[in-house]
């Protein structure tokens, strides 16, 4: 049979990145930024983020606690995208996000608001300019794409520091169009914009083999005409250390690029979830040899830098914060029952106000 | 003064703002060399840049998306949706996120976004450019919903649109873009949202409408006139929140209303109008209140497009049983 000749067009490659390994080996030099101190801030707010958790699973079990999705396992991710923004930068983040959020300086109380039915918990003013969380799936990447505009523009036109926009997502969310059309545009228009995809290898019960025939998640990327990276997700240095160059790309002018961050889900999907139902347990078990916190911590020990009295010492301090954050949790009394219309519209329009004054008396 | 028309007085409240305002972006498919497919951002690129007035990829789920992330960062971005038959895929953006973002953020963010799209029948389009779905929009929290039924009120509604700090759904009614000229002022002035307009006063009987079929209404109340009956005509233009006073008012003088929309029936603004009317002017009425509107049907290809459309005889007879069942109910 004839076979006609082809010409080869475009080829890609596409590249991962680690430095410490399971076993807490180091793979290669560390970048500049892994000094002893970094790595202990890095591991003690990954601790944090996984106690935090940790607490938020058991307040739930208690019903002191709305539905929440946990991020056991993938603690080096949220805390490396966090740890590497600038303050200026603006996360848009997907809900499975409690390390980063810390990171970002959000108080353990206002995550706590956040899943336990408080809005409030999204004020977080005193901090940051970030997005609250986004419920629907990938949605708050376009909204990124948008945040990232605006960056672009009010450095251009209107004279402002140069900033980025980070956002992330789930493996399940690149299937979605938001995903493809957010870094599609911001290829096309060279945003500064990071998307960070959390492939924790679960979207619910679906895996993420269910989710694309793609061999990776970060060759989606290609299309869109961005550079992408893999990068082990359990591996804090190089989630860190890949956002930090996505980002310094982006304040330079770069545009945008995205980091596919290999993890595993090692929590039901929420708490509203029963994961044995779809998980095999070998993959958990697997799965738990590598997770982040207990390489890191090898790492530090083998540097002489850590032990068991350092740790004690870290649960301790951290202990008594969270108890101390879940009270102030516990004692904030439920929002005024008008609160429902107070931030409804800029003014409340005249049409609510009978509403409104069926609500009132009632706080 | 210049007589200009309905979709000029949009590109001249656009032009306004941009001009007062750097934080005014436009953006759209097709909206900057082309100018938009109906001209409405005509020369804006031209004048203000590539920055400013920009061409999107073909995704109305993004231009709904990235217009939060502009309006959140403290923009004024105004999305132009081609028609409004392709503004779905969009919903999911405008009503789960532009419409709550300063809800859910207990007032952090807000987002001050005009969402363009020409919306409505009777210009022989194909399937999917005739859409009258408004009521899809009035029912979500948190947006606002503006129909302007002429030049002066396009201008001075869109300047308000785009000023006001909460997202907005901007609907224009494109059967009369270029049917009237009229004196406008460009001098950026907004008119006032959330209210609605008396264009005629009358006492006889009340006829509410918004958007390109104030035309007929209009026609129809004329008619009447020469009859001796004397209809107050009101131009809802803001569907949400919707102003009942105004309504109300008239209510007091008239005791009889109508109303008309082109949308299908079910479920269509019309039904919260009258219900409003009943639970706060029951006493008023002399008669019930009639709607003349769509059908619920798809609104058919353009050779039935008549048939759908509520026109002058359909609004004419609904009167008519409204005037009669005042002078002659129980008989
Ligand atoms: C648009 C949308 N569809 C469905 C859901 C329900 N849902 C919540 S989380 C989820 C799976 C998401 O998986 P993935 O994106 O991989 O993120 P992960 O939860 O694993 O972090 C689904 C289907 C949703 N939140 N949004």
């Amino acid at each position: 049979m004839h076979k006609p000749r082809m010409q080869l067009l475009a080829s890609f490659d596409i590249a991962s990145l680690q430095y410490l390994d399971e076993s807490g080996q180091t793979t290669q030099a560390l970048p500049d930024f892994a000094t002893p101190d970094t790595l202990v801030s890095l591991y003690r707010q990954m601790t944090l983020a996984r106690m935090v958790d940790d607490r938020a699973v058991k307040m739930q079990r208690t019903g002191q606690l709305g539905t929440y999705p946990s991020s056991l396992g993938q603690e080096a991710i949220g805390v490396g995208v966090g740890a590497a923004m600038a303050k200026e930068d603006v996360y848009c983040p997907n809900y499975r996000e409690t390390g980063a959020l810390l990171e970002r300086g959000v108080r353990i109380e206002e995550i706590y608001a956040i899943w336990g039915g408080d809005e409030r918990g999204q004020n977080y003013r005193h901090v940051c300019e970030d997005l609250p969380l986004s419920v629907p799936i990938a949605t708050q990447m376009l909204h990124g794409a948008g945040v990232a505009f605006a960056l672009k523009y009010k450095h251009e036109q209107l004279g402002e520091p140069i900033r980025a926009a980070v956002t992330s997502g789930g493996d399940g969310a690149t299937s979605k169009g938001d995903f493809y059309e957010a870094i599609n545009l911001a290829g096309d228009w060279k945003l500064p914009l990071v998307v960070v995809i959390n492939n924790n290898q679960w979207a619910i019960s679906l895996p993420r083999s269910g989710q694309t025939a793609c061999k990776t998640l970060a060759q989606k990327a290609i299309a869109a005409g961005i550079p992408s990276l893999q990068v082990d997700g359990n591996d804090v240095i190089a989630v860190y250390q890949a956002v930090l160059e996505a980002l310094q790309l982006a304040h330079e002018g770069g545009g945008p690029s995205m980091i596919e961050a290999v993890t595993y889900r090692l929590c039901d999907h929420t708490t509203a979830d029963d994961a044995s139902r779809y998980q095999p347990q070998e993959g958990v078990k697997e799965a738990w040899g590598r997770e982040p916190l207990r390489r890191l911590r090898i790492y530090l020990e083998s540097l002489g830098i850590w032990g068991d009295s350092q740790e004690e010492e870290l649960q301790r301090e951290l202990k008594e914060m969270l108890e101390e954050a879940v009270r102030v949790y516990r004692q904030t009394p439920r929002d005024k029952s008008t609160a429902i219309f107070d931030h409804l519209y800029g003014t409340l329009p005249e049409a609510f106000i009978e509403q409104y004054q069926q609500l009132q008396g009632d706080s | 003064m210049a007589q200009i028309t309905l979709v000029e007085a949009i590109t001249q409240a656009l032009a306004f703002e941009m001009q007062r305002d750097p934080k005014v972006v436009v953006f759209g498919e097709d909206v900057g060399l082309n100018g938009g497919v109906f001209r409405a951002t005509d020369g804006l690129q031209a004048r203000f840049g590539h920055e400013r007035v920009l061409d999107t990829p073909l995704a109305e789920n993004m231009i709904a998306g990235i217009a939060i992330g502009m309006a959140v960062q403290g923009l004024r971005p105004v999305a132009e949706f081609q028609f409004m038959g392709f503004i779905y895929p969009g919903l999911d953006q405008i009503l789960s996120h532009a419409a709550r973002y300063r809800n859910r953020t207990r007032g952090r963010l807000s987002c001050p976004i005009v969402y363009r799209a020409p919306y409505g029948g009777g210009i022989h389009a194909p399937e999917h450019h005739s859409e009258s779905t408004e009521a899809l929009f009035a029912h979500i929290p948190g947006l606002r919903l503006v129909v302007p039924s002429s030049p002066a009120r396009a201008y001075g509604l869109l300047l308000a649109a785009i000023r006001d700090p909460d997202p907005v759904v901007f609907l224009e009614p494109k059967r009369i873009y270029r049917a009237v000229r009229q004196e406008v002022v460009d001098n950026g002035e907004a008119l006032p949202l959330d209210r609605a307009f008396v264009l005629r006063e009358g006492s006889d009987i009340t006829l509410i409408a918004w958007g390109a079929l104030l035309k007929e209404t209009l026609q129809v109340a004329e008619q009447l006139s020469t009859e001796g009956i004397e209809a107050e005509v009101i131009d809802l233009a803001t569907l949400k929140p919707l102003d009942i006073h105004t309504i109300i008012d008239s209510l007091e003088k008239t005791h009889r209303c109508v109303l008309i929309h082109e949308a299908a029936r079910f479920c269509g603004l019309g039904a919260e109008v009258a219900s409003q009317i009943n639970e706060y002017a029951f006493d008023l009425l002399h008669a019930p209140v009639q709607r003349v509107t769509g059908f619920d049907t798809v609104m058919p290809y353009y050779q039935l497009e008549d048939v759908y459309l509520p026109g002058v005889p359909r609004i004419m007879t609904a009167v008519r049983e409204v005037l009669e069942y005042a002078n002659g109910g129980a008989a």
